[in-house]
């Protein structure tokens, strides 16, 4: 258990002594998007009844949670790996699973940081409802564990942090923001609704969302039902790769 | 006694390389162990198929009984190993990285010692500085105290004194032979061979893979390497043909003969008496591990194992 405390203590000591590039700067940004979107659009369109600025809210929220728990471990997978410094969790008897849980946890923490103070900030801008808080709590959890997992395969893949930033920008940042962040689905094309069940983000936006209001593209049910099911995957497949210690134990 | 560290056929090749074939030894509880080598010998790659790090091709390793595969964890926590590479955590002090460290090997409280070791690689002072902020020599130190958080009874150093100034390489050996001394298996990589002469008490050499000399210090020295007799003889004269067999080369306008014997130097100065040519000078070596190391580094290895 100790070395899953220090493995995890340590994950998150590292994200906290540089906050203001790992907390503050997503949270700005996220405002930023809040302001000028809800600026423009608020009072003139309404998405499942309710006002654009409280709808986009959840969606933010949930897309810094995703982005800032992939960037958690990942980040400190490739840092390891490029300076080296890896070997001190390479070499203590740290089981495959203990580094697994630490570092998701550690990626789901950072995510709920920067989610929370998210909330927090545009509390003051978009009326928000807590219709179903459960729902918040499990789809914050599960997208920030299915993220963290995602970077813990992005870090060890990687070799350079060139290839992580393609990762990152290529793949992550697609997936969250063409998933129902800005808008609901129902406003596709039905081509582009039918490719959208495909992202998972899209899920786990939607069913954040139901949270707050109580509406959603799909039952929160299924989309849990989904996303869970990726997880357990996922992780299956992160557990399988840290036990072979690909990339890790050449 | 013991058997510290267990090598059985061990081969690792990355892709066509082989940098280690076939490599067995037995290292025994409580010894100094030099592993020495010239670079790419596989020593390196020795070191971190022992520590889990890199998987080996074939064969087995065990610390103190534990298979290093099957019984990862139990090998891990018996060993302490100093990497070559000088990193390091950014993000931490001295202190933290110990604590953290420490934390890994399931020991939470674990201040005494850590402060003993900070006190003993003279760190002290630096214990709540920022790791980037220390000069390259107090970084080797800090990987050398993270190898001890745990007090391992094996202890591995992979090259722990390379750009380290001499009064830490003094303090580092001292504190270094106390935990040998107090029954720590220590397992030494260096490239200065008058510090492995000078420390271990068996040594290994390996030449492209391959473990091409394995015994006590004393008897290597013995075994390979002989006096060597160098002269300052009387301008303009030369050996005389029948010391010619000792002739190994010259030096500083110093003729170097390699005897075997210490006994053979009568002879030479009776037949330089002889041939009527003046001493004007004499030094006699003994033998060192320097020698040694070229002479199995030149021979062919399939002679000297």
């Amino acid at each position: 258990m100790t070395g899953f405390s220090t493995l995890l203590y340590k994950e998150c000591l590292r994200f906290w002594r540089v906050a203001f590039q790992t907390i503050v700067a997503p949270m700005m940004t996220a405002l930023l998007f809040l302001l000028i979107f809800a600026q423009v659009l608020d009072g003139r369109m309404q998405v499942h009844g309710v006002g654009y600025a409280g709808f986009l809210v959840p969606g933010l929220v949930m897309m810094q949670i995703l982005q800032n728990a992939f960037a958690n471990s990942s980040s400190s997978l490739i840092v390891g790996k490029v300076t080296g410094s890896i070997v001190f969790v390479l070499l203590p008897p740290i089981s495959y699973g203990t580094f697994y849980a630490a570092h998701v946890l550690a990626s789901i923490l950072r995510g709920l940081i920067v989610g929370a103070g998210v909330l927090l900030a545009t509390f003051w801008f978009a009326p928000l409802r807590f219709e179903a808080p459960l729902w918040i709590i499990a789809f914050a959890l599960l997208g920030g564990g299915l993220f963290g997992s995602l970077g813990i395969i992005g870090g060890i893949w990687a070799d350079k942090f060139d290839q992580l930033a393609a990762f990152q920008n290529f793949f992550i940042m697609p997936l969250t923001m063409l998933s129902g962040v800005f808008y609901s689905i129902h406003a596709l094309p039905p081509f582009w609704q039918q490719v959208s069940h495909y992202n998972p983000v899209f899920y786990l936006i939607d069913g954040f969302r139901y949270g707050f209001f109580g509406v959603s593209d799909v039952p929160p049910e299924q989309g849990f039902a989904v996303v869970f099911g990726l997880f357990a995957v996922l992780s299956w497949s992160t557990l399988v790769l840290l036990k072979r210690g690909w990339k890790l134990r050449t | 006694m013991a058997t510290a560290v267990s090598l059985s056929g061990l081969v690792k090749r990355y892709g066509t390389v082989e940098a280690l074939a076939g490599v067995s030894l037995e290292i025994e509880a409580g010894a100094f162990f030099g592993l020495l080598g010239p670079n790419g010998a596989g020593k390196t790659t020795l070191i971190s198929c022992l520590a889990g790090l890199a998987k080996p091709t074939s064969g087995h390793l065990a610390v103190l009984g534990h298979d290093v595969a099957r019984e990862y964890r139990q090998a891990r926590r018996l060993l302490g190993v100093v990497p070559q590479e000088l990193v390091f955590d950014p993000f931490f002090t001295v202190r933290e990285t110990l604590h953290l460290q420490s934390g890994y090997y399931g020991l939470r409280r674990n201040s005494d010692w850590i402060d003993e070791i900070l006190n003993q690689l003279d760190l002290t002072t630096k214990a709540d500085t920022n790791m980037r902020q220390l000069s390259g020599g107090m970084k080797r130190r800090v990987l050398v105290a993270q190898a001890l958080v745990h007090k391992p009874p094996v202890i591995v150093l992979d090259e722990p004194t390379a750009g380290v100034d001499v009064e830490l390489r003094q303090n580092l050996w001292q504190f270094i032979r106390r935990l040998n001394r107090e029954g720590h298996t220590i397992i030494l990589t260096t490239h200065y061979l008058e510090e492995a002469e000078a420390l271990c008490d068996q040594i290994a050499l390996l030449k492209e893979g391959r473990l091409v000399a394995l015994d006590s210090t004393a008897n290597l020295l013995a075994r390979f390497s002989g006096h060597t007799l160098a002269l300052r003889l009387q301008e303009g004269a030369f050996l005389p043909d029948d010391l010619q067999r000792f002739a190994v080369g010259e030096k500083n306008g110093m003729h170097l003969l390699r005897l075997e014997q210490v006994a053979a130097v009568e002879e030479v100065l009776v037949r330089l008496r002889q041939a009527g040519i003046a001493v004007l000078d004499m030094r006699l070596s003994p033998p060192d591990l320097e020698e040694v190391f070229v002479r199995v580094m030149q021979d062919d290895p399939g002679n000297l194992s």
